[in-house]
């Protein structure tokens, strides 16, 4: 697409207008580069926070539908649609309970462990061709790995707690990290293997033609199977098991501790289904004849592939450990495997 | 030109001012009047017998052998996806080999019996 | 009993694990006393009485009638089946015949609280392995059974509706209709709860061949109700040691081999099909009567005593009942089906995972009210 309709015209605008300002006052490029970066990162912060306060409010939508209710009606006027805000407004409030026998320092610093790395994930995603933090040449494997800092900081809260269910919630989390990662990671594997750049600007580019949910629709099922295990929703929500472990890693947070757990995983929800969006469903590329900007198309995608991981989680009950970690070594792993088997046997034949 | 890197150093420092502030701004206007109640670990109700920091029998050690040897794995795997399209047929057999010994590991785990979570 | 530096063979430690009376899961304030090794049961140890309220005793301190109200409280979830174990028991003291009518009303409306029973089961039972939907489908359909009843007796939850010598209350005039459509709504609701719930894959996965009790199990701890005839035992005292009329009607006693949980639960919805068919049958055979027998204003059975079992929607709900000849019972003992079931949670535990442990509690269908009494 040549002609650009998108919301990168204004950013582009913006950013040359800076740099020229910092030119005329000679300051060498750098100092624009930060300003640049730094109000970027603002801007995808707020957009972040808004995302995530409307997911919330979306899943309880979805799911009161789903389930024949109503869901939040009030506060706000229409469709309750201020519930969210006024909830995290509460949680600032609330009182923040360590309990005696924690690790204190530990069980302060999770909530930040865990809500950090959900954002910095951010960072590589192109929402427009130039609408990007920064292009980054490792770009989808640095959101692998910082989505996968998150459990580090599930263990710490769990462990930092001295609770047993939290402790139980902890050490679940570990292990279905240990058996979901490495599919997730191999099913995008087969799709940096057909573009030949990790940038993610470059898989998008390269599905102008075809998207990639279709032409490697094996590597989209792992990929959203392990990325809803990975972001801890049903049926793979164990750690927070609450009909088993009470409330799971989180039973002893309270306040906005317990608010950046719950952000955090609505944030890895979002990226999630971003990354979804963009590496199999050709992010901000839409179809010529209909000009939005490309934003609107990766969001819409976006979306979709959130509310069907919304669908999952009020449809399916929960997977029992034992064959959540059977599920993960003896399926998805040796089918990840096929895969990227069968993607670099086409490759060779059909070069 | 600049490092690219440096934007995620200035997102990190971006993203921790936040939730920091986010902290911070908690601690401010919250308050705070603990007990020994509402500090006694949650436990159903019931005094907790024995603490969570014990010796667990977690289970899963082999997994998480095997889940480091993988993730090593796969990062060899991710530099040579993105030249596959250029090396072709030498580098797919080579790739074969390297993982058929992986999977054949894997598979040996599987027929051992050590893949189940017991 | 707690040792907490019990070891395992590979030298890890134990953990004891209070589940309960605070659990989400719990079905009320059941306390589970769990030793974990890992995420294995190492043994369990169920401790009941979070909510006694003493209720044998005070049965003695009160009227026949009064103790009709008062067994509502037993098992909350099926009051009406409690109301009519009662009034039997009072009935076979006094020696009263009851109207044909009040004899079809008490079984519609015991058939109609299995219904109600049976559906909270399927919503628990899948709350409990993690699938939050079902029950809202489950409390939809409540909801309607709690309509009709809230139309015959006023109330929503403790009905009161039984007693002694018939029925408070005489049909409103659409019931029949209204219940017909029930029915026909249930029934097509319950090809709902098999797509959404009975045929899921890992709904499946997690209830079939877990916690299963086996038929020698079932006798020893004498277990009683759906648990039982899902291990292969069939035996329904409707049929079997037959109370009031429930001989005219025609119904299948489903009974399953394997007796896990996914068995405990299939047997329900079979069930649930079944007492849909008792209730039309009902409402076919319903004629214009009376509804009470001639009783004393003041009920003063002779001297003597009387055992009455019925079959709950949880199991063999049977009362054995004392009279001196005062107004006020002598004695009052109740057969609380949950409250046997329960034991062999002790047996059946150990060696599963804590998962398994609400899979099992919640397919063995407890009621805590009835339990603690």
């Amino acid at each position: 697409m040549n002609v650009s309709y998108g919301l990168e015209n204004i950013w582009l605008w913006f950013t040359a207008l800076l740099e020229k300002l910092f030119g005329w006052f000679g300051l060498p490029y750098i100092f624009a580069y930060t300003i640049e970066k730094i109000i970027f990162a603002a801007a995808l912060l707020a957009f972040i926070s808004i995302s995530v306060l409307f997911l919330i409010w979306m899943e309880r939508k979805v799911s009161a539908h789903i389930q024949s209710r109503l869901g939040p009606m009030h506060v706000g006027g229409w469709h309750g649609w201020a519930q969210t805000i006024a909830d995290m407004v509460k949680l600032l409030f609330k009182e923040d309970i360590i309990p005696a026998k924690a690790d204190k320092w530990v069980h302060r610093i999770a909530p930040i462990v865990v809500f950090v790395p959900s954002l910095m994930a951010f960072l590589v995603i192109p929402f427009e061709k130039n609408l990007i933090g920064q292009d980054l040449n490792v770009g989808i494997l640095l959101i692998f790995a910082f989505s996968s800092l998150a459990v580090l900081a599930i263990i710490m809260g769990g462990w930092a707690s001295n609770n047993k269910y939290t402790l139980i919630g902890g050490i679940r989390s570990a292990a279905q990290m240990v058996s979901y990662e490495i599919p997730l990671v191999l099913s995008v594997l087969s799709v940096v293997m057909m573009v030949g750049s990790l940038k993610l600007n470059d898989i998008v580019e390269a599905q102008s033609r075809v998207w990639f949910v279709f032409s490697q629709p094996l590597a989209f099922m792992l990929y959203i199977i392990a990325g809803t295990a990975e972001v801890n929703r049903t049926p793979f929500d164990l750690p927070e098991a609450e009909s088993e472990i009470v409330s799971g890693y989180n039973t002893e947070y309270s306040g906005l501790k317990y608010g950046f757990f719950m952000l955090s995983e609505f944030t890895n929800m979002l990226i999630v289904s971003l990354v979804a969006a963009t590496v199999f469903m050709g992010g901000w590329l839409g179809p010529k004849w209909l000009p939005l900007p490309g934003i609107i198309w990766l969001l819409l995608k976006t979306y979709l592939i959130v509310f069907v991981l919304m669908w999952v989680r009020w449809t399916f009950p929960r997977l029992r450990v034992d064959r959540l970690m059977d599920f993960g070594w003896k399926i998805l792993i040796p089918l990840a495997f096929i895969n990227i088997f069968i993607t670099g046997l086409f490759m060779v034949i059909f070069k | 030109m600049v490092n690219e890197y440096l934007a995620v150093f200035i997102f990190l420092v971006i993203a921790l001012g936040f939730t920091v502030a986010g902290l911070v701004t908690a601690f401010l206007v919250r308050n705070s009047n603990p007990n020994a109640e509402k500090e006694s670990t949650y436990e159903c109700g019931e005094e907790p017998v024995g603490g969570a920091w014990i010796q667990f029998n977690m289970r899963y050690y082999l997994f998480a052998i095997l889940f480091v040897i993988f993730d090593v794995e796969i990062i060899f795997l991710y530099p040579w996806a993105v030249v596959f399209k250029d090396l072709g047929l030498f580098a797919f057999v080579e790739m074969v080999l390297f993982l058929g010994i992986l999977v054949l590991g894997l598979a040996y785990c599987w027929k051992k019996g050590h893949l189940r979570w017991e | 009993m707690i040792d907490n530096k019990l070891k395992d063979k590979d030298g890890f430690e134990t953990m004891y694990l209070n589940m309960g009376p605070q659990h989400p899961s719990t079905h009320g304030v059941l306390r589970l006393g769990l030793v974990l090794d890992g995420e294995v049961i190492v043994s369990a140890e169920p401790d009941i009485g979070y909510l006694h309220r003493g209720m044998e005793k005070l049965a003695e301190h009160r009227t026949y009638q009064a103790n009709i109200a008062m067994s509502d409280r037993f098992d909350y979830v099926t009051s009406m089946n409690n109301n009519f174990v009662v009034a039997l028991a009072i009935e076979k003291l006094l020696g009263v015949e009851i109207p044909k009518r009040a004899h079809y009303l008490r079984i519609l409306m015991a058939e109609l609280n299995r219904v109600v029973n049976h559906i909270l089961l399927f919503g628990f039972f899948a709350m409990d392995l993690g699938a939050t939907t079902a029950l809202i489908f489950g409390f939809r359909e409540r909801e309607e059974v709690l309509d009709l009843f809230e139309s015959v007796t006023g109330a929503r939850l403790t009905y009161n509706y039984f007693r002694v010598g018939g029925v408070a209350r005489d049909l409103p005039e659409d019931f029949i209709q209204k219940t017909g459509a029930f029915i026909k709504l249930m029934r097509k609701r319950i090809k709902d709860y098999d797509d959404l719930v009975t045929n899921n894959v890992i709904f499946r996965d997690r209830s079939v061949g877990i916690g299963k009790i086996s038929k020698e199990d079932i006798l020893a701890y004498s277990l009683s109700g759906p648990v039982m005839r899902a291990s292969g035992i069939k035996y329904d005292i409707r049929k079997d040691d037959t109370y009031s009329v429930y001989k005219e009607f025609d119904f299948n006693i489903p009974t399953r081999e394997d007796g896990d949980c996914f068995d405990r639960y299939l047997l329900r919805m079979l069930e649930l099909r079944e007492s849909l068919k008792i209730i039309e049958q009902v409402l076919v055979k319903l004629e214009p009567g009376e509804i009470m027998a001639k009783v004393p204003k003041v009920i003063k059975p002779p001297a003597g005593e009387a055992y009455i079992r019925t079959e709950s929607p949880k199991g063999e709900l049977s009362v054995y009942l004392v009279s001196d000849g005062t107004v006020n019972p002598y004695r009052f003992h109740l057969r609380a089906p949950s409250f046997i079931n329960l034991q062999i949670l002790q047996k059946i535990l150990p060696g599963v995972k804590v998962a398994d442990v609400i899979a099992i509690l919640g397919s063995i269908d407890i009621v805590l009210g009835e339990v603690d009494r």
